[in-house]
């Protein structure tokens, strides 16, 4: 599947998002924890156009959140968020998993993405 | 039997061809005539086999995945030891422990997993990290037990390259050791046999269980101007054969528990363990390398029948 199903930026916290114009675009924020061995929430709905932040927080070590599909692969670090800036263009599931090792637990670290 | 009369045909029936065991001949591993001048100096016997051994997992507990987790390595070890003609060396590519987030215990499972080790009568061994063994202290444990991550050695007029794609948690090979591995290559005449050791394979297999190495693509480019390049790589605990160009990669079976075939399943997990099977989907491999023809690959189960 193309990345272009999907507009996405990873931006770090505190720059301007050149995507968006602040009012009435203003998009949407999605606050998503990961610790050893979960993401919070790991499903997750958007909208089809609808443009979100997924505000990506770890409580522990350092975690990835990797959207093969949609060519997003994010480092998260303890201590400082990491926004991905995302516009659905497509309906349909999108899986996403850590993708920096974190322990035993890793291989199970997973969630989806769901367009309605 | 001396190494001069050693004769490929009597290796292969006495290696015990069938009863599950799976023979892949003509895999494209090396060509069968290199062409031009040999790489094999003139009058020295170029024939020999190694060992493959993977996924060892040293320290795993999953009753339902593998009851026999305490015994699977001894009893593989017994098995390289009962073979009647002796491998050159042998070659673990990577997960020799299960990982801990305790400090001390991954110590405590390198130090035994290598003294167990020491029971093979081979005792020419080549290690590897995986990502369960190093990922967590980014190698920090795993160099003060077994040493440099990354290294070559040449075997009878073969290059092997050991790369690292596990120290970094994120699953690179990163810049200094492609730098490394650039400068490595620089040395060789474009023709000479060279076999890469890997945990990670080195293509995407399938990126969202992991299989695949984040720079993989950057590495295959710099092997790529070589003829003769094959892969050898654990990480997805089953067999799996791929060519990217042609440069062939394989992956050997786990000597811990199966994983199911890539994509096959929503979910990755162990395959369970079959009671009236036991040890199926485990193995180690036997890669036999004969002067001026394709390399040969048979699959070992943990017991011999």
């Amino acid at each position: 599947m193309s990345p272009f199903y999907f507009a996405v930026a990873i931006l770090a916290v505190g720059l301007a998002f050149p995507n968006f114009v602040r009012g009435e675009n203003t998009p949407r924020v999605i606050e998503i924890q990961a610790k050893k061995f979960e993401f919070t929430p790991n499903e997750i709905h958007l909208k089809l156009g609808e443009p979100v932040v997924l505000r990506l927080k770890s409580l522990d070590r350092k975690h990835g959140f990797k959207v093969t599909e949609l060519g997003v692969d994010a480092v998260i670090k303890p201590g400082a968020a990491t926004d991905v800036a995302l516009i659905p263009q497509k309906k349909g599931t999108f899986h996403f998993h850590c993708s920096v090792f974190c322990g035993s637990g890793h291989e199970g670290m997973t969630g989806v993405i769901i367009v309605d | 039997m001396k190494k001069k009369d050693f004769d490929r045909r009597e290796f292969l029936k006495l290696s015990g061809i069938g009863a599950g065991a799976v023979f892949a001949s003509s895999l494209g591993v090396f060509p069968k005539k290199l062409g031009g001048n040999s790489i094999w100096a003139a009058g020295e016997n170029a024939d020999f086999y190694f060992l493959q051994l993977s996924d060892t997992h040293w320290g795993f507990e999953g009753p339902k995945v593998n009851p026999e987790a305490k015994v699977t390595l001894k009893k593989a070890i017994q098995t390289v030891n009962s073979l009647k003609f002796k491998p050159d060396f042998i070659v673990f590519t990577g997960d020799l422990t299960h990982t801990t987030d305790d400090d001390k215990e991954r110590r405590r499972r390198l130090r035994e997993f290598k003294e167990i080790v020491q029971g093979l009568e081979i005792k020419n061994l080549r290690f590897l990290p995986g990502e369960h063994d190093a990922s967590l202290d980014e190698g920090l444990a795993y160099k003060e037990v077994f040493g440099e991550t990354y290294y070559t050695f040449t075997h009878k007029g073969i290059h092997f390259i050991a790369l690292d794609n596990v120290s970094d948690p994120a699953g690179n090979v990163g810049d200094v050791q492609r730098n490394w591995l650039k400068a490595e290559l620089n040395k060789l005449p474009k023709d000479v046999p060279i076999v890469v050791l890997t945990h990670r394979p080195l293509f995407d297999l399938m990126p969202d269980w992991d299989w695949a190495t984040k720079d993989g693509k950057q590495v295959v480019d710099l092997l790529m101007p070589y003829k003769n390049v094959v892969v050898f790589y654990g990480h997805i605990h089953q067999e799996n054969h791929h060519m990217t160009g042609h440069i062939s990669h394989h992956s050997a079976q786990s000597l811990i528990f199966p994983l199911p075939a890539p994509g096959s399943v929503p979910k990755k997990a162990p395959i369970p363990w079959d009671a009236a099977h036991p040890f199926r989907g485990l193995g180690f491999r036997s890669i036999e390398e004969e002067k001026q023809k394709a390399a040969e690959i048979k699959e070992w189960p943990v017991v011999k029948a």
